[in-house]
């Protein structure tokens, strides 16, 4: 595969980017610190991706970096038939609830501007005639739940329009994966008791990959995600109102 | 009734992830409770955890990696301490097949570096027991192997350190430049927090072992056997029963391994087998002395009189007990020591006598031992290993365990050996001062890096007076 990945310097991103590499994909990596991004190249190519591993600058805060980081991925590989996003804020519900600015921040990294650059990737893959877009949203947006209000909104608008770019540009060969994550023991969540069935990024990564591969529109992570999340869409109204989870 | 009851449910069914607590924790550490590989001590600390170690050690007074050190060495001192956790910082910055030089962030686990390398050749210069260790750990603890004899220890193959020094900086410092290297090697991360490890790759002609295993039925021929094998075979250890008294105390089996030729190999490539969790904290009484005699008269009884060789799976050979993830659950709660000690060359059968009748005496509760001669001591200025012979005994933790450590402390004191501080959670230190004569010259250049004294942990603060 010809990979183009945004967030794979860090926590899933980076085992799944491994996890590529170690079976000798070729990859391209954005992100928003040139830095951090040329270790995790390193990294990569000395775990066996093909070629070069190229970096360029790309910001989901930034809306004007996408396009030319894309055409700088697809100068470097030739031709990108994968495009993988991992990348995404988190924040605490406390937190952006009392801070204004915050949430803005986390609803136009997490909805808005990646919505943005999967419209670019996605005008990108159809141009060739298709390609693989996946793409990690969450658990959280599966159903309103009193932790995760407005993290879980991002997460929910990202799944619809995925669903919905599924819909609509299947038979022209695109083919979205939407990666959903349970609780999993990152940087991210590192400060945050885990709860029953955490997962480990890599056991995340290796499901993703073979979602990926099968062409897969939905992946659950850590698997029994996807029945504890059956069971909270079901429960009634009066039922999500008392419990806390 | 069912009001006491109702309480206690909803703090069951309250997500931890919206605690107030909590939400603070994200920026300042997690509340944790903290143990080595022994499960003794606990302590209390906040723990930052990232892919990105150089911001999280800006505030840190220790680093930690997987936490395999036996005692209290990874432990942040008792208070409110912020310890700096490695496992995410764990990138292979560079690997060159030609010259088998390599460099990893600090968090990067052995395991990883022994499937990435064998394929390609190489193989790591010293590798501990457990490959469930970070690189930064094994300089940090300078890890010897059971190819002390001829290779010394992790520390003599380290080319340079990227470190965060206490007072903020970062720095590359490599061997030879300054005497920070000298001090980081078994410098139990109290010099400065390593942030990147270069060093230098062993070449294998094939990634297997060839094993051979002997019994020794006397205790009287262990210490010569080791020292003979020593002389033909880069990798040698001896298994011991140390339980066992009368005229077969200190029967012992004799590994000895090399990397295998090609002739003599199979042709494929070892696979990489998964190992299973241990689940539960077994209760402390599940594992008694009894159990073990009986598993150890059945280790040497199976091995059989004859000599064996055969080929083996090279994590089998170093890690046999890595087979199950978490293992030292099976000694419970209460937790368990290892004591090592190094007691100098020349070792003779007396001593050897000596000490395994002061273990007796003392009815020590040896349920596992390892006896191995070491090479010569190398650069790091303060760590374990010298011209000699250690041993490593595992030993369950009782209100007795204290005394038992004190009276083998006392043995070693007399002899002139050492004891290794990344298994050691009971040393006194009074003990490890007349142990370490080389401790005053290791201080100073640990003072000059760290005149504030910001760097410690709860090793340091029970064995070299730091403040709490």
């Amino acid at each position: 595969m010809n990979v183009a990945f945004l967030g794979a310097s860090k926590g899933m991103g980076r085992s799944l980017a491994r996890r590529m590499a170690e079976r000798g994909d070729r990859l391209f990596l954005l992100g928003r610190d040139s830095t951090d991004l040329r270790r995790s190249a390193a990294d990569l190519a000395n775990l066996g991706a093909t070629g070069e591993v190229g970096i360029a600058k790309c910001d989901l805060a930034d809306r004007k970096t996408f396009r030319p980081a894309l055409d700088e991925a697809c100068d470097a590989l030739g031709d990108i038939d994968t495009v993988v996003v991992t990348a995404g804020a988190f924040g605490q519900q406390e937190d952006l609830e009392n801070d204004p600015e915050a949430l803005n921040r986390l609803l136009t990294t997490n909805f808005t501007n990646t919505i943005h650059f999967c419209e670019a990737a996605r005008g990108l893959l159809l141009e060739r005639g298709g390609g693989r877009l996946c793409v990690f949203s969450s658990v959280a947006g599966e159903r309103g739940r009193k932790p995760v209000i407005l993290y879980g909104a991002s997460k929910a608008g990202l799944s619809y329009y995925l669903e919905g770019l599924d819909h609509k540009f299947h038979d022209r060969g695109l083919i979205v994966t939407t990666v959903k994550p349970g609780f999993v023991r990152t940087g991210m969540t590192a400060g945050m008791d885990p709860p029953p069935f955490a997962g480990e990024p890599d056991d995340v990564a290796r499901d993703v990959l073979r979602g990926i591969d099968r062409g897969q529109a939905v992946v659950y992570s850590p698997g029994i995600w996807r029945w504890v999340m059956l069971v909270i869409r079901n429960l009634p109204r009066a039922v999500m109102r008392k419990i806390g989870f | 009734m069912a009001a006491t009851k109702n309480p206690k449910r909803q703090t069951r069914w309250k997500p931890r992830l919206v605690d107030k607590a909590n939400v603070a924790a994200v920026r300042t550490g997690r509340t944790v409770t903290m143990t080595g590989w022994g499960n003794y001590p606990v302590v209390r600390g906040r723990e930052l955890r990232s892919e990105n170690l150089e911001a999280i050690t800006r505030s840190a007074v220790l680093t930690r990696g997987l936490a395999r050190a036996y005692g209290d060495a990874s432990l942040p001192p008792p208070g409110d301490h912020i310890v700096a956790a490695s496992p995410l910082a764990d990138r292979l910055l560079s690997f060159d097949s030609n010259t088998g030089i390599v460099r990893v962030e600090a968090g990067f686990p052995l395991m990883r570096l022994n499937r990435i390398s064998l394929p390609r050749g190489w193989f790591t210069p010293v590798t501990p027991g457990t490959h469930f260790v970070t690189v930064g750990g094994m300089v940090a603890s300078d890890i010897h192997g059971k190819n002390h004899h001829v290779a010394g220890c992790f520390g003599e193959h380290v080319r340079s350190l990227k470190m965060r020094v206490a007072d903020g900086a970062i720095i590359e410092c490599a061997d030879g430049q300054h005497d920070l290297f000298r001090a980081t090697l078994g410098g139990m991360g109290l010099t400065g927090h390593i942030l990147e490890v270069e060093f230098q790759m062993q070449r294998v002609p094939t990634p297997w072992i060839w094993e051979e295993s002997e019994r020794i039925d006397c205790f009287e021929s262990v210490l010569e056997r080791l020292e003979t094998a020593g002389r033909d075979w880069p990798f040698t250890v001896c298994w011991s029963d140390f339980l066992v008294t009368g005229q077969n105390a200190g029967r012992a089996i004799l590994n000895k391994g090399r990397w295998a030729e090609p002739g003599e190999a199979p042709a494929g490539q070892p696979k990489w087998r998964s190992a299973p969790t241990f689940p539960v904290h077994l209760p402390n009484w599940a594992l008694q002395t009894w159990m073990m005699r009986i598993g150890n008269w059945l280790n040497y009884t199976y091995h059989g009189k004859a000599p064996r060789e055969h080929i083996t799976h090279p994590e089998t050979f170093f890690y046999p007990l890595d087979v199950i993830r978490e293992w030292n659950r099976i000694y419970g709660k209460r937790g368990f020591t290892q004591h090592q000690a190094v007691l100098p060359a020349p070792h003779t059968h007396r001593r050897h006598e000596q000490y395994l009748r002061l273990l007796h005496d003392n009815r020590a509760k040896v349920f596992l031992s390892v006896v191995k001669d070491c090479g010569n001591e190398g650069k790091g200025m303060i760590s374990f290993p010298k011209r000699g012979v250690t041993y490593a005994l595992d030993i369950p933790i009782d209100q007795d365990t204290q005394r038992v450590i004190d009276r083998l402390n006392d043995f070693v004191v007399a002899e002139g050996g050492r004891i290794y501080l990344a298994k050691d959670a009971f040393t006194r230190e009074e003990h490890f001062r007349a142990m370490e004569p080389r401790l005053d010259a290791w201080n100073d250049v640990r003072r000059q890096w760290d005149t504030e004294q910001r760097l410690k942990s709860s090793l340091s603060v029970r064995l070299l007076g730091d403040r709490a």
